[in-house]
Formats: structure tokens, C-alpha cells, sequence
């Protein structure tokens, strides 16, 4: 077989590697003689993979991108409208509205979750390195949005919510939080907060951990106490992966769907319909296919935007620690 | 050990200052434990809760909503979620008398999460051992091009997914289901290139040497080499298939096809006189989360040690 005659040829294995066995090919493994690559043998392992790429990432991109020009209802075919989509979009109150309760969102749960866990991480860090800790506060992150948003809504109750149980054990009113305007986006918000601050904390603690001790023991020795040790070496060092962290949690909370569809539905009226579920509501409740295509699209966009911007201003992957 | 030398430098620190000082310090010491404990607490109550409700009867939950313990003890809503109850018996209880199977659904979200799974790990290996070790003209280009996939949201192929999926028939099947999961993700391709680049390329070359082909190599020395990484790369891709919500919901929506996640959803609007049936939905949840609750308790330490960057510097 040809392929296995390459094969054996090619005994270069890490990219720069040198090549033992192989006379004839200097020690440097990068100058191989042309064509005596691995290709055949590299197509056969890597062809089921390439077909997925091919056929469920790629071509739905470019696919996603061409419905997003077209009017589309599910039961036709699409139709080529140019941009009318994108002009509409932009005269559409709802959307706006998606986005402005999407950023609404954003912001409560990076902030709240981001904070709480550099805490959860610095108390772990000072505290115990303990696996049980890790694995009880890690705990939420395990079961899914959908079992998450169903325990809260349960325990937020109206009526008989244990949450409001208390709150009216206090004398104070009772508050329906998935059922107001004004708390539906920070309670959507909390669940989520609850679900993934264990999680966000451990990347934190693991970026605690690159931080070597000999720089707090020197800031020590020099007076620093805690508190100033935490502002000037911890936040400052940590600041790559905190950058990765928020490229993480940031683009991931624009994409909040599961919670809203099974708790509020986007109400009240529209108080927490969300881009995402707004785009699902257009594609395949309304029947709006092209429509819902060009909203992802935007998405996508703001997704991409905010990601090369975070990585940039953060400087992620270049640590101060030279 | 890490802890240990946490815990000497803050003793020495503690003997190096006064009196005074060192009392401060502790009592942010406690302070902190005291935050610890919160954290923890508040985390595992509400599984507490999702418990005690489940246990209760729906009904005789307003009697007595704020009851530590569960209200009227009963297995009934368990039974009822199973399809173990009869109408009448769920009825009776507080349910909506809507025939549920949680056991099907359960079934369900085995096979999706198992066979995408599966696949996903084996092939993203298979194509992680091209991009590692094979020498292939336009292998970084390819590699990049993978990698920008990280950057698509999954609504953004899920519509378009959807309409092939329909044109091929797949709506309401398994292999709808499962195929856009089954042959890579980004990262699992990324995370075991990254492990695969780390083992030391002396055993291959001495099997090389022996006449050993690529297919022998990958499996018979890289695969049993990189057990570690790739159980815990399978364990947290069934966590992420076993909580997929958004295209299980576009996908499968008969009974044959319906997941868990999907189903809970379902079982939350049927509501019977006005109220949801609450300890059905907390039975229903529990049943829900009880596999992954079960696979944590075997490899807690290994997922818990392995959040992190991977791989990313």
C-alpha cells in the first residue's frame, strides 16, 4: 500500500521534531524532501471530523448567512431580498428591545457572578485546597440550565415558594419575581449566577494558582497587608485569565435562552424576551425564517465584536509575570 | 501540598507581627470560614429542597409551605412522573392526570448523550492524532479553520441545521439528534492535540522502527497513553449533551425522541388548576439530575481538578 510506504517514511513526528532512523534526512526534521508528507494517512484520520466541519459548521454558516437575505417562511422556498431584512431589523422595536434586555441581562450576571467568584476563589485560596469544597460548590454547574431555572422557580414561588414564605415570615410583601417586569431579568439573572459562579470561581482559583507564593511572601516582608496585597498583586497577576474568564462567561450570557423558555417565555409582555429567544420565537413560531437568520447574524456579529474587543483592551495571554 | 505551604507562610506571618494584629487576623479568619459555610450552604440547600418536595404530595404542600421535612411523605410523585400512577391515583395527589413517562425520557437523553458522546471523543481523537503527528501540507491552515468554529454561536448553525435536518427527513430521529454533536467539536479536538503534543515521541519512533503503521500507533499506544484525558474529556461531554436544551427542543419533540431537559419543559406547563404540579417537577427534576449527580460522585475529583485552562496559556 502506498500509503503505508509514506508512512514509513516520515518518521518525523512533532512538528520540528528531528527524525531518528531516517538516513539521508539530515537531523533537522523540518526539511523533508517534497511530497513525502503524511497526507494520505492524515486524510484518513481526520475525515469523519472534517465531515462534521464541513457539513454541520461551515456550510450552515454560509447557509445561515444566505437565509439571512432571503424571506423564508419554513413551508416555501426562500426568496432573495437583499438587505430588507437587515433595514426592517432595524426599524423593529422588539428587536431592540431583545438586545436591550440581552445587555440588561449581561450586565447583571457578569457583574454579580464575576465578583462573587474572584471571592469564592481568594477564600478557597487562603482557606482549604480541599477536592470536597471544589466539587460541593462546583455542584450547580453540573445540572442543566433547564433543572436549574425549574428549582428556582420553585423556590421563588409566589404563593408558596419557600423564598417568599420567608419574606412574608419578615412582614414584607411578597415579591413575584418571574411574574414582574422589573425583577423577571434579575431573577433570570440570579438563577444563572447560582448555576455558574462555582464554575467561574474554580477557573479563577486555577489562575490563583500560577501566582508563585514568593511574591506575597516579599510584599509581606514589605508591610503589605491582605487587602493591599489582593489589589496589587492578585488582581494585577491574575488579569489574563480574568480576561479569558470574561471572554468565556460575556459570550455565553448573550446566548441565554433555556432559562427564559422554560421559566417566563420572554414576558412579562416583553420584559425578558431575550435575542435568542426572540430569534427562535420568529424562526419557528412565526414562521419568519430569513427574518430570525439575519437576528443571528447580528448576533453573531456582537459576539465576535465583543470577544476580539475584550481580548484586545485585556490583553489576555500576555501576563505581567515576566 | 500547595495548602501546606499556604498555611506556613501565614503562620509565619501570624508569629512575625504583634499581638494585636494577630487577633485581627483571625477573626477575618473566621469571618472568611463563616462566608465559606454560607457559600456551601446555599448551594446545597435548594437540592435539599428539589428532595423534600419530591417526597411530598403536591396538594398538602400549601398546607404547610415552609415544612423542613417533606409534607404528607409519599413516593406518589415519583410514580406519577415514572407513568407508574394511574390517572385517577395522580390526580388525587396534584398532578395534572397528562400521561408522563420520565422513564422513556430518560432513555432518551441515554442514548443522545452516549452515542454523540461517543463519536465526538473517538473522531476529534482520530483527527486530534492528524493535527499532532502527522506531517500534511495545509494541516495549521486546517487547524485554524477548526478553531474559528469556537467562535459560531450554536443558534447561528442551529437554524439552518434544522432545515437540513428536515430535508433529510431527520426530524422526530435519533440521527437528527445526534449527528451535529457526533462527528467533532472545536474542542475536544483542540484539548486532546493539546495532550497528544505532550507525550514524548520515543515510544513511537522504537514502534516505528518495529514497523509499526499510524493506525497501530494511534491505537495502541497513543489511545491507551491518553486514557486519562480522554475519560475526562468524555465525562464532560456527557454532561454538555446530557444538558443540551435548544436543539434536543428544535429536534425531538415526540415521545420517542424527547429528552429530559426537553420533557421537563413540557411537564412545567401542564399545569393543573393553576399551580404547577410541584412535586412532580422536583421529582421529575431529581430523576433528571440524578445520573450526572451519580457520575459526579464517582469522578468528582477528576472533573474537579480539571477545571481550568487546558492547555490555554
Amino acid at each position: 500500500m502506498t500509503a503505508e510506504s509514506v508512512d514509513v517514511a516520515a518518521a518525523a513526528t512533532k512538528p520540528g521534531a528531528p527524525r531518528a532512523g531516517v538516513p539521508g534526512n539530515g537531523l533537522h526534521g523540518t526539511d523533508r524532501p517534497p511530497g513525502r508528507s503524511d497526507l494520505g494517512m492524515a486524510l484518513l484520520f481526520i475525515l469523519p471530523a472534517l465531515v462534521g466541519f464541513l457539513v454541520f459548521y461551515l456550510y450552515p454558516s454560509i447557509r445561515g448567512f444566505y437565509f439571512s437575505l432571503t424571506k423564508y417562511s419554513l413551508l416555501g422556498t426562500p426568496t432573495f431580498i437583499g438587505l430588507d431584512n437587515y433595514t426592517r431589523l432595524f426599524q423593529d422595536p422588539l428587536f431592540w428591545n431583545a438586545l436591550w434586555v440581552t445587555v440588561q441581562y449581561v450586565l447583571y450576571n457578569i457583574g454579580f457572578q464575576t465578583i462573587l467568584a474572584i471571592g469564592i476563589a481568594v477564600l478557597m485560596q487562603r482557606l482549604t485546597h480541599s477536592t470536597v469544597v471544589r466539587a460541593i460548590i462546583l455542584l450547580p454547574f453540573l445540572i442543566s440550565n433547564v433543572i436549574a431555572a425549574m428549582l428556582w422557580f420553585w423556590l421563588l414561588d409566589y404563593q408558596i415558594g419557600l423564598v417568599n414564605e420567608f419574606i412574608s415570615f419578615l412582614g414584607l410583601n411578597r415579591i413575584a419575581f418571574f411574574g414582574d417586569a422589573t425583577t423577571a431579568i434579575p431573577t433570570i439573572a440570579w438563577v444563572n449566577i447560582w448555576r455558574h459562579m462555582g464554575y467561574t470561581a474554580l477557573l479563577v482559583f486555577a489562575g490563583l494558582q500560577t501566582i508563585p507564593n514568593y511574591v506575597y511572601e516579599a510584599a509581606a516582608v514589605d508591610g503589605s497587608t491582605e487587602w493591599k496585597s489582593f489589589w496589587r498583586i492578585t488582581m494585577p497577576l491574575l488579569r489574563p485569565i480574568l480576561a479569558l474568564v470574561l471572554v468565556i462567561t460575556v459570550t455565553g450570557s448573550f446566548q441565554i435562552f433555556d432559562t427564559v423558555a422554560v421559566t417566563t417565555r420572554g414576558g412579562p409582555v416583553n420584559a425578558s424576551r431575550v435575542i435568542q429567544y426572540y430569534i427562535v420565537q420568529k424562526g419557528f413560531q412565526q414562521n419568519e425564517f430569513g427574518y430570525a437568520s439575519a437576528i443571528s447574524v447580528i448576533l453573531f456579529i456582537i459576539l465576535a465584536s465583543v470577544a476580539i474587543f475584550q481580548l484586545k483592551v485585556l490583553r489576555a495571554g500576555e501576563s505581567d509575570l515576566a | 501540598m500547595a495548602t501546606r505551604t499556604v498555611e506556613s507562610n501565614v503562620m509565619v506571618a501570624d508569629s512575625a507581627t504583634s499581638a494585636p494584629e494577630r487577633r485581627r487576623l483571625n477573626l477575618g479568619r473566621i469571618g472568611a470560614w463563616a462566608a465559606l459555610v454560607v457559600l456551601i450552604l446555599s448551594t446545597l440547600f435548594p437540592f435539599y429542597w428539589m428532595v423534600r418536595t419530591a417526597f411530598s404530595t403536591s396538594n398538602a404542600l400549601f398546607s404547610d409551605p415552609a415544612s423542613l421535612l417533606p409534607v404528607d411523605f409519599t413516593f406518589g410523585a415519583f410514580k406519577r412522573v415514572l407513568g407508574l400512577s394511574t390517572t385517577e391515583e395522580a390526580r388525587a395527589q396534584g398532578g395534572s392526570g397528562a400521561s408522563v413517562d420520565f422513564l422513556l425520557y430518560l432513555r432518551n437523553s441515554m442514548i443522545f448523550a452516549i452515542v454523540a458522546t461517543a463519536g465526538q471523543v473517538f473522531f476529534s481523537a482520530l483527527a486530534a492524532y492528524a493535527f499532532a503527528r502527522l506531517k500534511w501540507p495545509g494541516r495549521n491552515i486546517v487547524f485554524t479553520l477548526f478553531l474559528t468554529a469556537l467562535m459560531v454561536p450554536p443558534i447561528f448553525t442551529a437554524l439552518p441545521n434544522f432545515i437540513l435536518m428536515r430535508s433529510l427527513g431527520f426530524i422526530n430521529t435519533f440521527p437528527g439528534l445526534i449527528l451535529p454533536y457526533f462527528f467533532m467539536t472545536p474542542f475536544a479536538i483542540f484539548f486532546l492535540r493539546q495532550f497528544f503534543l505532550g507525550i514524548s515521541t520515543e515510544i513511537e519512533e522504537a514502534a516505528r522502527l518495529d514497523g509499526a503503521g499510524h493506525v497501530r500507533i494511534f491505537f495502541q499506544i497513543i489511545l491507551p497513553m491518553s486514557a486519562a484525558p480522554i475519560v475526562t474529556l468524555s465525562i464532560l461531554t456527557f454532561i454538555n449533551m446530557w444538558n443540551e436544551y435548544l436543539w434536543p427542543l428544535l429536534i425531538g419533540n415526540n415521545e420517542g425522541t424527547r429528552v429530559l431537559t426537553v420533557a421537563l419543559g413540557v411537564f412545567r406547563t401542564q399545569t393543573p388548576a393553576g399551580s404547577p404540579d410541584w412535586a412532580g417537577l422536583m421529582a421529575a427534576t431529581l430523576v433528571a439530575a440524578l445520573p450526572l449527580l451519580i457520575i459526579f460522585l464517582l469522578f468528582a475529583k477528576r472533573v474537579v481538578n480539571n477545571i481550568g485552562f487546558s492547555g490555554m496559556k
